[in-house]
C-alpha cells in the first residue's frame, strides 16, 4: 500500500509522470491516489523529498 | 464559459499560453484551463533561458528579467572549471528570468489575443466519440461541465495526464528522470553574473547541481540527480542540503521548490485524433541542460499553427495533424533533442576521474562558439586515451 506524507510532498508532480500505472494525480498543492496502485515503488524512488513510501502488509 | 471552443487548451503554462494565444490569434475561439489557482506558482524552474530563444516569442522586460548573464561556469569534481564567456555559450548563457511574472504574461497575452483563461479548471478526463477526442469533462471550482473542442492541446507539464487518458503512454522511465530540489537563497556570496554548474557523482549523482543568479546575493540553488540513483537517505533533497551547508551555511531560503524533468525522449508520436501534445507533456525537454521553457514556448505555438490549419480545413484527425510532430522533429529543437539524449546517456556513464580528465583537457579551450560537436571533436583531440569512446559517441550523433 502506497502511503503520501503530506507534510513532506512539495506537490511537483514527479512522481506523477514515473508512475507505471497512472494512479497518482496532482489536484493543485494535493497529491492523491486515484488509480489502481500495484506497489511497484518506482514513485518513491523519484521522490526529491521523501514523501512517499510502500508499507507492506504482513 | 462556452461550451464548445476550436480549441480547448489544458495547462497554463509556457506550451499552453502559447497555444492559445496562436490559435487566438489565428482567429479561432480559444480557452486555456489552468488547474491551480494562479498561474506560474508554485514555481518549478531554475529560471535560465538563452536570450536569442526569447526573442521569438516576447520581447525583454524588466519585470520578469532577474538577472543579466555574461558567462557559465562548469565545475568538475576537482575544482577545474571551464569558463565559457557569453560570445563563446550563446544559448546556454542569458537571463534568469522569475516565472510567476512571465508565466502569467504569456498568459495575459493569450488572453489579450482573444482567448478564454479559467483556473482552478481541472481537465478531468477527454471526451471520446469513436476514438478520436472531442473536448474534455472539466471540474471549474469544483463544478463539471462538458467542453467540446475540435482541437485539444494537452500542455499538462511533467505531471501531463490527459494525453494517457485519451490511450498514450506517456510514462517516463526513473532513470531518465531528473528529481530536482531548489531552495531560491538569500544573502549568499555569488557571483551575480555567472551561471554555475557542479557536476560529479558525489555532488549530483548522473545530474549536475547549479547555482543561477536572481540579484546580487540572491541566487536558485537546485540539483536534479537521476531517478536511478534516488533513494532513502540519498534524494535530490539531501545531496542539495549538503552542498549548501558547505558552500552558504549562512544563505536564507526564501522559497522551497521542487520538481520533475524528464530527460527522455520524447513522445514516440504526439498527436492523436483531435488531440496534440505540447511542451513538457510531449517530454521535450533538453535532456543534457533540463531546459524547457523555450521548446514548451517553440512546440506551444506549432501545435497552435497546425490546429488552426487544420481547423479551416476541417480534418482534425492524427493524419492530418501529425504535421505538427513531424515538424517539431525535423525542426532545430527536434534534432537537438535527439541528439543530446545520445551524449547524456554518454556522460552519464562517466566516473569523476574521467569528469576531471576531460574537465582539465578544457582547462584552456577558447571557442568561438559553444557547439557540442565543436566540443567533442576538441574533447577528442585533448584525450587520447579516451579516444574510443569518444569516437563512438561521436559516430552515435552522425
Ligand atoms: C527544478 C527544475 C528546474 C528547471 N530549470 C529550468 C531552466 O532553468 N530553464 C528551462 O528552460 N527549463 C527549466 N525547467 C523545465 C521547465 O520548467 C519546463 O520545461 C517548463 O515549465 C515546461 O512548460 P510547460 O508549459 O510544458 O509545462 P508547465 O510549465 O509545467 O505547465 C503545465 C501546467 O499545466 C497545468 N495542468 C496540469 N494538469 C492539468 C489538468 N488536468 N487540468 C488543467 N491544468 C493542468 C499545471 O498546473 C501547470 O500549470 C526546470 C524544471 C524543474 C522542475
Ligand atoms: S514526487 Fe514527492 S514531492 Fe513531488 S508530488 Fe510526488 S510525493 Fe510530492
Ligand atoms: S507504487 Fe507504483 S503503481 Fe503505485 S503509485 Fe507508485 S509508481 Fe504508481
Amino acid at each position: 500500500m502506497l502511503t503520501i506524507n503530506r507534510d513532506i510532498c512539495g506537490y511537483c508532480g514527479c512522481c506523477v509522470a514515473v508512475c507505471p500505472e497512472g494512479a497518482l494525480e496532482l489536484i493543485d498543492a494535493y497529491l492523491s491516489l486515484e488509480g489502481d496502485c500495484i506497489s511497484c515503488g518506482i514513485c518513491a524512488r523519484a521522490c526529491p523529498l521523501g514523501a512517499l513510501e510502500v508499507v507492506h502488509e504482513e | 464559459m462556452k461550451n464548445r471552443y476550436d480549441v480547448l487548451v489544458v495547462g497554463g503554462g509556457p506550451a499552453g499560453a502559447l497555444a492559445a494565444r496562436t490559435a487566438a490569434e489565428a482567429g479561432l475561439s480559444a480557452c486555456l484551463v489552468e488547474k491551480r489557482p494562479a498561474i506560474g506558482t508554485p514555481v518549478r524552474c531554475a529560471e535560465g533561458i538563452g536570450k536569442e530563444l526569447l526573442k521569438d516569442f516576447i520581447e525583454p522586460d524588466e519585470r520578469w528579467i532577474a538577472a543579466d548573464i555574461r558567462r557559465a561556469r562548469i565545475i568538475a569534481p576537482s575544482g577545474d572549471t571551464i569558463k565559457l564567456e557569453q560570445h563563446q555559450a550563446g544559448n546556454e548563457v542569458g537571463y534568469v528570468i522569475d516565472r510567476k511574472v512571465f508565466d502569467r504574461e504569456l498568459v495575459w497575452r493569450a488572453a489579450e489575443a482573444g482567448s478564454d483563461v479559467f483556473v482552478k479548471t481541472r481537465a478531468v478526463a477527454p471526451i471520446m466519440e469513436n476514438g478520436a477526442v472531442k473536448g474534455a469533462r472539466l471540474l471549474a471550482c469544483g463544478q463539471p461541465v462538458d467542453v467540446r473542442a475540435d482541437v485539444v492541446v494537452a500542455a499538462d507539464g511533467v505531471e501531463s495526464k490527459f494525453a494517457r487518458w485519451a490511450g498514450l503512454d506517456t510514462t517516463v522511465p526513473l532513470g531518465d528522470m531528473m528529481s530536482c530540489a531548489q531552495y531560491l537563497m538569500t544573502d549568499i556570496p555569488i557571483d551575480a553574473e555567472s551561471t554555475d554548474f557542479y557536476l560529479g557523482r558525489d555532488i549530483a549523482p548522473e545530474g549536475y547541481l547549479w547555482v543561477f543568479p536572481k540579484g546580487d546575493r540572491t541566487a536558485n540553488v537546485g540539483i536534479g540527480i537521476s531517478g536511478r540513483q534516488s533513494r532513502d537517505g540519498s534524494r535530490a533533497r539531501h545531496y542539495l542540503d549538503r552542498f549548501v551547508a558547505e558552500n552558504f551555511p549562512d544563505g536564507k531560503v526564501i522559497e522551497h521548490i521542487v520538481g520533475g524533468v524528464s530527460v527522455c525522449k520524447p513522445l514516440p508520436c504526439t498527436v492523436a485524433d483531435g488531440l496534440m501534445i505540447a511542451g513538457d507533456a510531449a517530454r521535450v525537454v533538453d535532456p543534457i541542460t533540463g531546459g524547457g521553457i523555450f521548446n514548451a514556448m517553440f512546440t506551444g505555438r506549432m501545435a497552435g499553427q497546425v490546429a488552426s490549419e487544420c481547423i479551416s480545413a476541417g480534418d482534425c484527425s492524427a493524419g492530418a495533424l501529425m504535421k505538427y510532430d513531424e515538424a517539431w522533429r525535423v525542426s532545430r529543437m527536434g534534432k537537438t533533442i535527439e541528439r543530446n539524449y545520445k551524449v547524456k546517456d554518454y556522460f552519464v556513464t562517466l566516473d569523476d576521474a574521467k569528469l576531471n580528465t576531460l574537465a582539465a583537457s578544457l582547462a584552456n579551450i577558447d571557442m568561438k562558439e559553444f557547439k557540442v560537436s565543436t566540443l567533442i571533436m576538441e574533447l577528442i583531440k585533448r584525450n587520447p586515451k579516451m579516444l574510443m569512446e569518444l569516437r563512438a559517441l561521436k559516430n552515435s550523433l552522425a
